[in-house]
């Protein structure tokens, strides 16, 4: 998704935007970043205030609490605290002051590069630290030139810290006593930034604002939304995806008191049957009781077992070419013996986060209010706007809290929106919440795809690889939609290949082609997107030739790396200085197990202490080193990769796939799709980030990719097998 | 429907639901308390975990009339001493993400604590074993369980 958006980007940035600040009507100051689509709109012509919050940024109230909107969704990931450390450390703020809210969409809060308010492709910090700093600096500008004209002096006599401004002879003024004054200064067009080394939050250890909230259970999530008079919803979805309600039995269904209404909707995909009550658990039992006679003729009825004889037929032929790099011929070259030929299975992946999906709406027939976990407000707002029939910025969009995403909230069909909004039409004037059971999510589709790698690898002489031919077969994750412009490429979906085509390491005579089945299951990006399964056969096979050169498995990677890999070469030092002393005295029956990766600019090395406990790996230790540029929370960084890895195992779990026969989806519940658990997770995880004064990049999704196939190298000692096919069933 | 007398953080409350009604969507939707999680509906996830008599209990499998005890929850844990210390000890060590699993932690790790002031890994493995984070944040849960055992000395 990092590519996704280049060309949504240069179009953003010819879009002229520019800061106004203004008196609040409940007091204080507020300062909006307005953005300018007319082309012939002038520089000094600013547009007319518009209310708060949905423009602003940075509300300066009198009590001198400052509260900062974040233009993402929080969903783990730290942003609720990182964008404002950024802002509030170029404002010189009081952070015991600062309150950060979750804005509401708003074409004010898009993502700077992306173009659409969005999370997703490790993108927040990334792309929203500059904005942020700006954003501080600007503001500060303004109060510090309030407070000069008060004393008549210049702004440079004055300094800022914790929320005041400081004078010549001991003068000074709180923020909030500025606000009415710094309202009516001009916000300069350009301001000076802080030299790193005068950063107050940024690189410093900072809690996360939303803990406390999160720990008395007084954190609202999307799901704990309640509203007067408001009913709940969950809908019938066919077993196949595509098939249609032919004939329904709602008698049953209707004699549950508290029923309200029952009636078919079409769905993005097909149709199914809702059912509205004032309670879920009446909404539930009375969905138990539908009897739906189903079509699903005329749809593909998906089946693992023959997909994957069809995927390895098809990786044994060439795909679209997505590089094509030295002689073809290389290959031929190389001596029977000194060749390795791989085959891969990767299984659908559910994301499961931990909050069922769920969307809240009012419709009150020229304009809607929704309330939604969502990690593409634009989209989504768009699709409720579109099925309701109003115009976007008649649908007042509230991000809500999210319990965890991993890329299932960043639907490009926002089907889940489309739902509750065909629902919320039927109920005009009632806000009704829509959720998606547990067993609606495993079985619903929007999984990671399916994949099957075949890989030929020729060994040169000096045991490094000499030639690699690289074929992988997997549904594309945008083909259809308007990101396939953008991400498809020479017929090549990027991030099916992402990882693979653009390694760091140094291959002369490297063919990398790809095949993108149609097959009838929704598919959807899952945190680190083609990383899940690229890194994991680039960095098994890379260890089996470490293996076979007899080189330790670090040294090995550092020669192989290109020239240019500065990160990881510095992640791959910092992990080996940082493992090197438990790894010099393993205790008998465990194994090391060593994987790097780079994605989303972002590079990671990973060592892991593995031994077989009750035929299933036991993972005690894991060293992690990372290079992500300037690290803005060096604590939440640390979290993230710490939990990050934690995520990746998921594709490791005995019960870590999603299969389909005739059509239908084997798993339910957690019960048959089974995420790790405390005891599938490392016993222990030390971060160590590499310092940097390079820009910063993302922290969500590069954790991910490199503690399976670390996990597995280690396997690899203990047992002597290479594992090949996921999930990781028995070893 | 029938009518149903329960104590929750330590007031009497009345509820008039069918009697199939999971305390979970009781405390959720009847008394407006939505601190305690709805992740699965089968006991398999631990995010609805709450206390009935003194035992962790999932919350979401156990219907309102066959409710037999005070009840506990996320919102009312922080009274109890041992509770205080292990919800001081989550924010300490910074161990949310998301947050929606963790009033289910919580409630597991309290009720550990309480049985087993001193547990071992192989303790915490068992008792914190039903309870899933999909974000994984594992090690910090461990690290503050640990804390609060310590400050329980």
């Amino acid at each position: 998704m990092r590519t996704a958006l280049k060309a949504e980007n240069d179009l953003h940035l010819n879009r002229r935007s520019f800061l106004r600040v203004s008196a609040a009507a409940t007091g204080g100051l507020l300062v909006s970043l307005y953005l300018d689509f007319s082309a012939s709109a002038q520089e000094g012509n600013q547009p007319p205030a518009k209310a708060y919050p949905p423009d602003a940024f940075v509300h300066i109230r009198p009590d001198s609490k400052i509260v900062i909107q974040v233009n993402r969704l929080e969903f783990g990931q730290g942003v609720q605290t990182s964008l404002p450390m950024i802002l509030a450390d170029e404002l010189d703020a009081d952070w015991s002051q600062v309150i950060a809210e979750l804005a509401p969409a708003a074409d004010v809060y898009k993502d700077p590069v992306f173009g659409i308010q969005m999370v997703g492709g490790s993108g927040s910090i990334a792309h929203s630290f500059q904005q942020y700093r700006e954003l501080g600096a600007k503001t500060r500008s303004v109060l510090l030139a309030a407070a000069a004209d008060r004393w008549h002096v210049t702004p440079s006599q004055c300094r800022t810290e914790a929320s005041v401004v400081f004078g010549p002879g001991g003068k000074s003024a709180r923020y909030a006593e500025l606000a009415k004054d710094a309202a009516r200064k001009p916000v300069p067009e350009k301001v000076t930034l802080k030299n790193p080394s005068e950063f107050r939050l940024i690189g410093k250890q900072v809690r996360r604002l939303d803990s406390l909230s999160k720990c008395d259970g007084s954190q609202r999530f999307g799901l704990d939304l309640d509203l007067h008079g408001m009913r709940v919803a969950v809908v019938a979805h066919p077993p196949v995806f595509g098939g249609r309600v032919k004939s329904v039995d709602d008698k049953d269904a209707r004699s549950l008191a508290g029923v309200r209404e029952v009636f078919e909707i079409p769905l993005v995909n097909g149709s199914g049957v809702a059912v509205v009550a004032d309670r879920f658990w009446t909404a539930k039992q009375a969905r138990d009781r539908l009897k739906i006679d189903w079509d699903l003729s005329g749809v593909e009825h998906a089946d693992s077992s023959q997909l994957w004889a069809r995927y390895k037929e098809l990786a044994r032929t060439t795909g679209n070419v997505a590089i094509a790099r030295g002689d073809g011929k290389a290959m031929e070259r190389v001596p029977a013996a000194k060749r390795i030929v791989a085959e891969y299975e990767f299984p659908y992946l559910a994301h499961t986060p931990m909050e069922p999906l769920n969307t809240t709406i009012r419709f009150a027939g020229d304009v809607a209010e929704a309330w939604a976990p969502s990690q593409f407000q634009t989209l989504d707002q768009m699709a409720i706007a579109q099925v309701l029939g109003l115009k976007p910025e008649q649908v007042t969009f509230h991000t809500e809290y999210a319990g965890g995403g991993f890329g299932r909230r960043a639907v490009i069909d926002s089907h889940v929106q489309r739902e509750a909004a065909v629902i919320a039409r039927r109920l005009r004037g009632t806000p009704v919440k829509l959720i998606w059971t547990r067993e609606d999510d495993v079985r619903g589709g929007y999984y990671r795809p399916m994949h099957a790698h075949r890989v030929e690898i020729g060994i040169g002489p000096d045991g490094m690889p000499a030639a690699w031919r690289h074929v992988i077969v997997g549904q594309s994750l945008v083909a259809g939609t308007p990101f396939a412009a953008m991400l498809i490429k020479n017929g090549v979906d990027q991030t099916v290949v992402e990882g693979t085509a653009d390694t760091s390491y140094s291959i002369p005579n490297f063919h990398v082609s790809a095949h993108h089945p149609t097959v009838n299951v929704p598919v959807l990006w899952w945190r680190s997107v083609g990383n899940t399964h690229t890194a994991f056969v680039m960095e098994t096979l890379v260890d089996e030739l470490a293996t076979r050169a007899r080189v330790d498995p670090i040294t090995y990677r550092r020669k192989l790396l290109k020239a240019d890999a500065k990160k990881l070469r510095r992640a791959l030092d910092l992990m080996d200085e940082k493992s090197a002393a438990w790894r010099a005295k393993l205790p008998r029956g465990h194994a090391l197990g060593v994987a790097s990766h780079e994605c989303f600019g972002t590079a990671v090395a990973c060592a892991v202490e593995v031994s077989i406990e009750n035929k299933r790996p036991r993972i005690h230790r894991a060293t992690v080193a990372l290079d992500c540029g300037i690290a803005v929370n060096p604590l939440t960084i640390e979290s993230q990769f710490q939990a990050g890895i934690g995520f990746g195992l998921t594709q490791l779990m005995a019960k870590g796939a999603i299969t389909l026969k005739d059509g239908r989806v084997e798993q339910r519940n957690f019960d048959g799709y089974a995420p790790p658990y405390i005891m599938d997770a490392p016993v222990n995880i030390d971060v160590h980030i590499v310092p940097s004064t390079e820009a910063p990049t993302g922290c969500g999704e590069p954790p991910v990719p490199v503690i399976s196939p670390a996990v597995v190298n280690a396997l690899a000692k203990l047992t002597g097998k290479r594992y090949r096919a996921l999930p990781l069933v028995s070893l | 429907m029938a009518t149903y007398q329960l104590n929750v953080n330590g007031k009497n409350r009345e509820v008039t639901v069918d009697p199939s009604t999971p305390l979970l969507w009781v405390l959720r939707e009847e008394l407006k308390m939505t601190g305690t999680k709805y992740g699965c509906g089968i006991s398999a996830c631990g995010a609805c975990t709450v206390h009935v008599a003194g035992v962790a209990t999932r919350s979401c499998v156990v219907p309102v009339s066959l409710i037999g005890g005070p009840i506990v929850t996320i919102e009312g844990v922080g009274q109890d001493p041992v509770g205080r210390v292990v919800q001081n000890a989550w924010v300490e060590k910074d161990v949310v993400q998301c947050g929606y699993c963790q009033s289910g932690q919580i409630m597991s790790a309290v009720a550990l604590l309480k049985a087993t002031p001193k547990p071992s890994q192989t303790n915490i493995e068992e008792s914190m074993g039903g309870n899933l984070c999909r974000c994984a944040t594992y090690v910090r849960i461990r690290e503050a369980i640990e804390s609060a055992s310590q400050q329980l000395k």
